[in-house]
């Protein structure tokens, strides 16, 4: 057998993973396997990327919209250190990514070596895995067990810690397929008595309500949580990720959960006979205060990861599978039930929110242009068939509450940690993972400049983003929270501005600014109609507030619609 | 004379160490000290003494990823042994600290969820055999002096394994208490040169083994494969 060397045998893996894409930036302990990959560009298309950051959170974008892993491709040292924050983004967020980090050879490794971190001390607290290849040999295995547990059970980031020896070493390639390990079991057999008891505890419910998760959307269960919800006529909301989980559209989708989510999901939560949670965590940010969350109901709890049942609201009863199996195996014993009365007790709060929040929100007459309505204005104008990138703060409130969703993966957005600067390259990946679909990305100007360099990128692929910029000339959310929790002062909130239109303009993207209420629609027209990617800045109120808000600790049913 | 300031104003004199207030307030014995937090802890709520016993594969960097998740949930851990198993591959940690139910739950449920553990469980002193052990170096002229030393190694059924014109090695297995109660009676008589008590190892009461059968499940398992 002909030998190869370790780099090779990494794109040859890679390859027999379906990869197909590598965000990536090149750097010296990486460069044994950028020469591969010279060798393997038709089949493994390399997007360079202007800063490590930006090629985890593309791999991210690409990931999610496709249901794929992402793959990024980094040097030793700093190359990995500036992949962490992506890492411990796509943890929070359950996505399946393979981080490949070049490493100083095994020789040097603990000498405080030029470039060495060490990478798996690093990451492995905020990975699902974090591995060192120290031998060309474990090359193909490491690879296979990588992409194994990344994309198996609940998703989440795997670290590959590529020492050069490893990559220069030669060896006797041959496939590995991983697809066991005795000591994790992403594919948890159902408990035909919980799936019994959770059918039971449904049918005795006379007010049950649903929470759907990003984990409806990562099991592709759409169908399946459908049919549940249809059968016994159970109103649910859902969470940030899971909000293209089910179509907005759905007669019994009561909107958004959460901090900043719609008042009849949240107010109903404290009403509800029987809470079935499905796929979500019960995240601070969707139950607000703990001991007075949902105290009168049941809870069901069905998950696929353990370690999330009683971890912030005690559950009554835990289903640990695959809510693809779990959810029709319920549906089955489920009777058919109609919950008239409960699901109408939604209308007065839907409408309550509509007149003080959403009507203002999204059809403001005069002043200053709103983040709301253009929003709402790119979502129609896309027929809600987009995909929408959110970058953090009040844009992602704004984008998520007022975008709306038909197909399936068709929010991005950084949920659990946050991340500002997630939104530029998260689209850019969105747009490779998702060829056939329009990205939108919506970003306040704080965080665009986080990420900004990516515009190069962005240039070199021809990558079709859909970048609108929500100007206010503030880092919104937090002035929001000076405003609300400390005495309106704006402490270093206030934001001198560049002209973005002059730098897209630098990166040869179309570009076009809106300030008038009466050039909205054609702008975005323009946007849309434009090949390939645009930049459109709207200027917006530059003191508007995100509503309706339940402040951090409240209980859950106390939404303040007004400030 | 700033230091003397400082420690008469932190008003922690226990620790800061800067004053002569610390020097006679750090005196308490560890044992009592021990035991007093002990007692603290079993008040406080409903906290206890958790001795959780983990089961891993064999792989580099794993102690660092389950002591880090008893590190987030902020639970001390008080003792700690790690070694290979009895089950060819497999190693066993053995972890206490005080902290309560739920907590020792969810510190089991985010331990087994690194992706290499094989197992993790919690338990109480009535569902498992425990013992530690305690090695003291003692003075011999003070033995020699005192005829009550080797009364009191006697009485507590310890080992003198070495001795020499200078010290003697004391070896004492046994729970904590016992261990403790021994270290408490020779340091009365000033002869404790050295003190070092191992961690905890237990081995489960049950009637069946957790681990093997687990093992069993996961073989057949990949067979269905
Ligand atoms: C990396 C990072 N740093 C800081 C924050 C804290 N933060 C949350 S929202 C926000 C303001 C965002 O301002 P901008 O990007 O202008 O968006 P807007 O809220 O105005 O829509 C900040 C600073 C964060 N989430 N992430």
């Amino acid at each position: 057998m002909e030998k190869i060397t370790g780099a090779e045998a990494m794109m040859r893996a890679l390859e027999n993973e379906g990869v197909d894409i590598l965000f990536g930036y090149p750097g010296g302990a990486i460069m044994p396997t950028y020469d591969a990959l010279y060798d393997h560009k038709e089949t493994l298309h390399h997007v360079l990327v202007r800063h490590e950051q930006g090629a985890v959170h593309a791999a991210q974008g690409y990931a999610r919209v496709s249901g794929k892993v992402g793959c990024a491709i980094v040097t030793s040292g700093p190359g990995a250190t500036n992949t962490v924050t992506g890492i411990a983004d796509a943890m929070a967020d359950s996505t399946p990514l393979v981080v490949i980090c070049g490493q100083v050879g095994v020789a040097m490794l603990g000498t405080d070596a030029f470039q060495e971190v060490d990478v798996v001390g690093v990451t492995s607290p905020a990975s699902k895995w974090s591995y060192q290849i120290r031998r060309a040999e474990d090359v193909a295995w490491a690879v296979s067990r990588a992409f194994y547990i990344a994309k198996s059970g609940r998703p989440g980031p795997v670290v590959l810690d590529f020492a050069k020896n490893a990559q220069t070493g030669m060896v006797d390639y041959q496939p590995a397929k991983v697809d066991f390990i005795r000591s994790y079991d992403p594919y948890p057999q159902l408990n035909m008595d919980n799936i019994k008891q959770a059918a039971k505890m449904i049918n005795d419910s006379v007010k049950p309500f649903a929470l759907i998760g990003q984990g409806v959307e990562i099991g592709g269960a759409r169908k399946e949580v459908e049919a549940f919800l249809e059968k016994a006529q159970i109103p649910f909301g859902s969470t940030l990720l899971g909000l293209s989980a089910l179509p907005t559209e759905h007669p019994l989708n009561m909107g958004m959960l959460g901090m900043h989510g719609n008042l009849g999901p949240n107010v109903m939560t404290n009403q509800c006979d029987l809470l079935i949670a499905i796929g979500m965590r019960f995240d601070d940010r969707v139950t607000g205060k703990l001991s007075t969350y949902a105290k009168q109901a049941k809870v069901i709890h069905f998950d696929i990861d353990a370690a999330e049942f009683n971890k912030n609201v005690h559950v009554d009863l835990a289903v640990h599978g695959d809510c693809k199996e779990s959810i029709p195996a319920v549906t089955e014993l489920l009777d058919e039930a109609k919950h008239d009365s409960w699901i109408s007790g939604f209308k007065p709060y839907a409408e309550k929110e509509f007149n003080k929040v959403i009507d203002k929100a999204i059809n403001p007459k005069d002043g200053p242009l709103l983040m709301g309505e253009v929003v709402r204005k790119v979502s129609e104008a896309s027929n809600n068939e987009a995909v929408l990138v959110t970058d953090v703060g009040q844009n992602q409130m704004f984008g998520c509450r007022y975008f709306k969703y038909t197909k399936p993966r068709s929010v991005i957005t950084s949920g659990g940690i946050g991340t500002m600067g997630f939104g530029l390259p998260a689209a850019i990946g969105a747009t490779f993972g998702a060829p056939d679909r329009t990205v939108c990305m919506f970003c306040g100007d704080g965080g665009l400049q986080m990420t900004i360099q990516e515009f190069g990128t962005i240039m070199e692929q021809g990558a079709p983003v859909k970048i609108i910029l929500l100007n206010n000339n503030f880092l919104g959310n937090v002035r929001q929270w000076q405003a609300m929790f400390f005495n309106h002062r704006y402490s270093f909130t206030p934001m001198a501005n560049p002209d973005y239109e002059l730098i897209a303009k630098a990166y040869n993207i179309p570009a076009k600014t809106v300030v008038e209420r009466k050039d909205l629609d054609k702008a975005i027209a323009e946007m849309l109609s434009t090949p390939g990617p645009y930049l459109l800045q709207c200027a917006i109120k530059e003191v508007d507030n995100v509503l309706p808000m339940t402040p951090p600790g409240a209980d859950v049913d106390n939404m303040l619609l007004e400030i | 004379m700033a230091t003397k300031s400082f420690g008469g104003q932190c008003g922690d004199c226990t620790t800061c160490g800067k004053c002569d207030k610390a020097l006679q307030r750090s005196k308490p014995p560890v044992q009592q000290q021990i035991k007093e937090t002990m007692k603290e802890m079993e008040q406080e709520n409903s906290t206890k003494l958790y001795t959780f016993i983990i089961y891993s594969e064999n792989v580099p960097g794993l102690l660092s990823q389950i002591t880090a998740v008893f590190t987030r949930r902020q639970v001390n851990i008080e003792s700690l042994n790690v070694c290979a198993s009895s089950t060819p591959g497999a190693h066993k940690y053995t972890i206490t600290c005080f902290c309560d139910e739920t907590m020792a739950k969810m510190v089991v449920a985010q331990v087994e969820k690194r992706i290499d553990v094989l197992q993790a469980h919690y338990f109480t002193d009535d569902d498992i055999f425990i013992n530690e052990t305690c090695l003291l170096k003692v003075s011999t002229p003070v033995m020699l002096a005192n005829k009550d030393v080797s009364k009191l190694i006697r009485f507590h059924g310890a080992h003198v394994v070495e001795v020499n014109p200078t010290y003697a090695i004391v070896e004492k297995t046994g729970i904590t208490d016992e261990i403790l109660h021994l270290y408490e009676s020779l340091s009365k008589l000033d002869c404790v040169l050295q003190f070092v008590r191992s961690g905890r190892i237990a081995i489960t009461k049950s009637f069946t083994e957790h681990l093997d059968a687990y093992l069993a499940e996961r073989e057949k398992r990949r067979q269905e494969k």
